[in-house]
């Protein structure tokens, strides 16, 4: 079979089936997984943490 | 030690660039050869009078890395004021051809300063804006210095220089004549290695973050990099004729050219003005409206959904050419399907006012956004309409696709720019408040009714000329010639460079906005200076 036939039945059965699932599992993931709620409500507020300055070295904390 | 390794190698790019410019085979190489020696030779005086002075050891680590970004503040709002009064001119060449010089023909006439006006537009104002803000967002949603010490600066200044030699470049002739992506090849491969500096830049920023999760602004603004990497090698497979000249041959031809090139085409429109743009919207507007975006999981679908559909849509500009019908089909459905993600992130940027939607009447920076989100939701609902066959067949090669174009540019990318501008500058030079809100009220005013004076226009010329380049008589002739269609829409060109004009002129008061705000606003108290020794 010629390459592009090969690539073009690929195409359209198992990679067209790997994409849809993926894409598929992640708004299943994003939308049911437990705690993603919790998560998001969390990590939405990134932009109003640091504004002004990189946070502190992790040992420069404990110190 | 490094210094001297810097200042070699700044000598010899002077001096093989010169030996360049001696040989070359065309003016746009010989001047761009020309500015690459004088840029060199900038830098290498630059960091001469730097070598052997002495250096206090800084500690940075606890400051965010602004210089670039406030450079780049002021560079986006030069190019843009650049970009859109080339298209006022451009507009009355269509309007007045007497505009079109004949001292100034092959250099100043329509043909050579389209190219200028959308590559100033999109790459100099846009792509400025990107890596500007990206840089912005990145430091402060990982909550970590930029990585890669003065990489950031090579960037920086490395994309100015594609835009000064494309920009000299194009008004010469020397063009791949491909839409979105003129540039010669010697452009294109230095493009190329400042984009790799950047993808480091922000990739290993992101890897040294403080901040568990990667805020959804940095997912948009990576898969703009990385695809805008990946359209810009594959579309500009080229073999230069001479190394001396400034003419290549593409690699590919005929309608597979024609298919990588809008591929290329419409994912420029769909990672740069788009996926990177909505990086922008996702800081921008919730920091304006003080609360966070109005669902972090809708962004996140949004964000995959957009990458994995827009990467499709491309072929729905090569209806009824040589493009087999399947793949024309192909880029029709994804199109229409974008038009869902599409407005799911639409919602989630307006739906972020809510509870707040009293600020659209106290704020204009976010009437800016806001009106720069509605924009984007309704060229996203006429993009993908305008996909479909039949409608093609009537929009196609008319003004409606340039009205379509300038909807999304002058209202999405533009006014969500106009807004993060007048919320970065009093953040970065540290002051209260703008200069003057009543003018961001006038730059608001002026660009709206200028954007809708241009739209408008466009959909009457561009439908009238469509149903007048269709029109037969009983017999099946057609009735108008071209030269009928272009004398119809004379009016209509003339409203379109007011509309222009009128854009300009807010742009141009949001300069002096700007630049007042930071001479004259009051200051507050630095906060970014010290490490705190606890």
């Amino acid at each position: 079979m010629e390459t592009y036939s090969l690539l073009r039945e690929f195409a359209d059965s198992w990679m067209l089936l790997a994409l849809f699932t993926f894409f598929v599992g992640m708004v299943l993931w994003v939308l049911f997984r437990p705690g993603s709620s919790k998560t998001y409500r969390d990590v939405a507020n990134i932009p109003f943490r640091h504004e002004d300055k990189p946070a502190p070295e992790r040992d420069a904390k404990e110190a | 030690m490094g210094n001297y390794i810097k200042l070699i190698v700044f000598g010899v790019i002077v001096l093989l660039a010169l030996i360049a410019a001696s040989y070359a085979r065309d003016v746009a190489y010989m001047v761009n050869a020309l500015e690459v020696a004088l840029v060199a030779a900038v830098a290498f005086i630059w960091i001469l009078r730097r070598t052997d002075e002495p250096v206090k050891k800084v500690d940075l680590s606890g400051e965010y890395m602004d210089g670039p970004i406030r450079i780049g503040v002021a560079l986006t709002a030069f190019w843009g004021v650049v970009g859109f009064l080339v298209g006022v001119i451009i507009a009355f060449q269509l309007a007045f051809p007497q505009l079109n010089f004949e001292w100034a023909q092959g250099y100043l006439n329509f043909g050579r300063l389209r190219p200028l006006h959308t590559s100033a537009v999109i790459f100099a104002f846009g792509g400025t804006a990107l890596i500007t803000t990206s840089f912005y967002i990145v430091q402060r949603t990982s909550a970590a210095r930029l990585w890669g010490g003065n990489l950031a600066w090579f960037v920086f200044w490395g994309y100015q220089l594609v835009i000064l030699l494309a920009a000299t470049g194009y008004l010469l002739g020397a063009t791949h004549g491909k839409e979105y992506a003129e540039p010669e090849w010697y452009v294109d491969w230095w493009l190329t290695i400042v984009w790799v500096a950047y993808l480091l830049v922000f990739v290993g920023t992101i890897m040294k973050r403080k901040e568990p999760h990667i805020y959804v602004a940095n997912w948009f603004l990576l898969s703009f990099i990385i695809t805008v990497a990946m359209l810009h090698v594959v579309n500009n497979l080229a073999i230069p004729v001479s190394f001396f000249g400034s003419k290549s041959v593409q690699v590919f031809s005929g309608v597979q050219d024609a298919m990588t090139q809008w591929w290329y085409g419409h994912n420029a429109v769909g990672f740069f003005l788009t996926a990177g743009f909505l990086g922008m919207m996702y800081y921008f507007v919730p920091k304006q409206a003080e609360r966070p975006v109005f669902s972090y999981k809708l962004s996140i679908i949004h964000f995959w959904a957009l990458i994995f559909i827009y990467i499709w849509a491309g072929p729905h500009h090569l209806h009824y050419t040589a493009l087999p019908d399947w793949a024309s089909t192909l880029g029709m459905v994804f199109s229409v399907v974008l038009w869902m993600p599409s407005w799911g992130g639409m919602i989630n940027g307006l739906m972020t006012l809510s509870g707040a939607w009293d600020k659209l009447r106290t704020d204009p920076v976010i009437r800016m956004m806001v009106i720069s989100i509605g924009f984007y939701g309704m060229s996203t609902f006429e993009g993908p309409m305008m996909s479909i066959r039949a409608v093609n067949s009537l929009s196609h090669y008319t003004d409606w696709t340039i009205g379509h174009v300038h909807s999304g540019a002058l209202g999405w990318n533009g006014m969500i720019t106009f807004g993060a501008l007048y919320f970065l500058v009093p953040k970065l030079w540290n002051r209260e408040r703008l200069y003057s809100l009543s003018l961001v009220s006038w730059h608001f005013w002026l660009a709206t009714i200028g954007i809708i004076l241009y739209a408008a226009a466009m959909w009457v010329t561009g439908i009238m000329e469509g149903l007048m380049w269709r029109e037969v008589d009983a017999n099946g002739f057609l009735v108008n010639s071209f030269a009928d269609t272009v004398a119809a829409k004379f009016p209509m060109y003339v409203v379109r460079g007011t509309g222009g004009l009128l854009f300009l002129t807010g742009a141009i008061i949001m300069c002096y906005n700007l630049w007042m705000t930071v001479k004259r606003s009051p200051a507050v108290e630095a906060t970014n200076h010290m490490v705190p020794a606890e």
